[in-house]
């Protein structure tokens, strides 16, 4: 579903991405590790279409992501690190997200009330008045109720406590079939239950790819 | 297009609750306010009296304070984003470039033309109310010389943002531009007329690329030539091109350089790494 071919990102004199070659198929729930300034995000950001390679290609579903974004994103469904500081109010957001992907609103009621999130009482409420918590679950029940054939959560749980982490887990639990699920993450035991694939990358590389 | 709109809705209910938004609408309607209460429409001097004498005031006094307005709201808008890495969240979403960008656009210049225009409607409302006679034909030309200058700027602001990476540079930038098209440009072509190195046509036409010249010399456009507070530059153009010549490109021109930098903004936002 995902082909990435002798991917090459360079930000000035550094490299970032150093000829990266690798596949992510249906049913690959993979954890990608990795020490910081190893790729990881790169690799992410240019899957999602935001970086102009200076070398090699990367093609979603057999598409250009940077030319065919639109058509591209329809079928991915992306949860950053660290929740953005959005002015928009919950409302707001999940009208951008209505519109823009053709999400229903109940269904991101519904993935937000499996995250216990209180949703109803907080809709005026600007974003990034909430909690780092409650942002965090926000983007999840977001992310779930996209359907997509993709999902890429980058350090899902940094923000979770313990039992948010166990609503995730249990939320996420059979959503692996026919789909590729992309954990970006430093804690390996955090994922490891959901995972099928371990991607180790270092320097810009891929220098680690094991089926578990 | 159902995406455009989205955006644009959005980003003008974020900008109206901003406080930037606040102080901006305060400081245009303050303006008309403090003018009435000074008693303004009751004086005359120099040939001005009533409502024209109040909107002469307002506009001049809005040719320094809507460009860096507009230019230190907006030039934050998509380098603000990129910065805080909400572009890189609100762009995992299936829209186009295009539509986030001329939607952004959009939203913005109807959050910066509109306190402006409801400033001016508001005096004409209560001058009206006041007895007073209303200067329709300037009001008219003001509508449409604050519409072409809050495009010029507008284009300018987003063509900084979508290049720079940092908001700070941005406002640096745009700080610049605004000192050097409101006083350095005059003061270096002064310069050159004194020094009589170039002849006064080519002069007073780099002098009327500046979208802030053009507009200084229309707004004053509709009174009388011979007046002392035209000035000889002023004077010149009006006697050299027909006023509703001159009227038509303060309007038009403007507008232009606008679309021009708009659009060379979304080139290099397109072309360039989004995050």
């Amino acid at each position: 579903m995902i082909e990435v071919k002798n991917l090459t990102k360079k930000f000035g004199s550094t490299v970032s991405l150093d000829d990266v070659s690798i596949k992510f198929n249906r049913d690959d729930a993979i954890a990608l590790m990795g020490a910081n300034g190893a790729g990881k995000t790169t690799l992410i950001r240019s899957i999602l279409g935001y970086y102009h390679p200076d070398g090699g290609s990367v093609l979603v579903r057999g598409l250009d992501p940077i030319r065919e974004r639109q058509e591209v994103l329809k079928h991915i469904a992306f949860v950053p690190q660290l929740p953005p500081p959005i002015k928009l109010s919950i409302d707001e957001l999940i009208q951008y997200i209505e519109v823009s992907a053709e999400v229903k609103r109940e269904t991101i009621l519904h993935y937000a009330n499996e995250m216990k999130l209180d949703i109803e009482t907080n809709i005026k409420k600007s974003f990034f008045k909430l909690s780092g918590g409650m942002k965090q679950k926000l983007l999840i029940a977001i992310a779930l109720s996209q359907e997509s054939e993709i999902i890429i959560f980058d350090e899902p749980t940094a923000n979770l406590d313990p039992k948010a982490r166990d609503d995730f887990y249990r939320l996420l639990d059979g959503k692996g079939e026919d789909r590729v699920l992309l954990f970006v993450t430093h804690r390996l035991e955090e994922v490891e239950s959901l995972v099928n694939r371990e991607v180790y990358m270092d320097l810009g590389r891929v220098v680690s790819d094991e089926r578990i | 297009m159902k995406n455009l709109r989205l955006i644009a809705f959005l980003d003008l209910k974020e900008s109206i609750r901003a406080k930037w938004f606040l102080v901006y609408s305060l400081v245009f309607g303050g303006l008309i306010a403090l003018f009435f209460i000074a008693g303004v429409t009751e004086s005359q001097v120099m040939g001005f009296s009533g409502l024209s004498r109040l909107l002469l005031m307002y506009i001049q006094i809005t040719i320094i304070i809507l460009p860096i307005f507009i230019l230190i709201t907006t030039v934050r808008s998509i380098s603000g984003d990129r910065d805080s890495h909400v572009l890189e969240y609100m762009l995992s979403f299936p829209i186009s470039l295009k539509e986030y960008y001329w939607g952004k656009v959009i939203g913005r210049f109807i959050t910066v033309y509109l306190p402006v225009i409801f400033a001016m409607i508001i005096a004409i409302i209560y001058g009206a109310f006041k007895g007073a006679e209303i200067p329709w034909a300037i009001f008219f030309l003001y509508t449409g010389l604050l519409f072409a200058l809050s495009s010029a700027f507008l284009g300018i602001a987003f063509f900084i943002s979508s290049f720079v990476k940092s908001s700070e540079v941005a406002l640096g930038i745009a700080f610049f531009i605004w000192i050097f098209l409101l006083a350095f440009i005059d003061i270096a072509l002064i310069s050159l007329m004194m020094q009589q190195r170039f002849n006064e046509d080519l002069i007073i036409g780099i002098a009327l690329m500046n979208p802030m010249e053009i507009f200084r010399v229309a707004a004053i456009s509709l009174f009388d030539p011979e007046l002392t507070v035209m000035g000889p530059v002023a004077f010149y153009i009006l006697d050299t091109i027909s006023q509703t010549l001159f009227v038509l490109l303060s309007i038009v021109y403007p507008v232009i350089v606008g679309l021009i930098f708009s659009f060379l903004g979304f080139k290099i936002f397109a072309k360039k790494d989004l995050v």
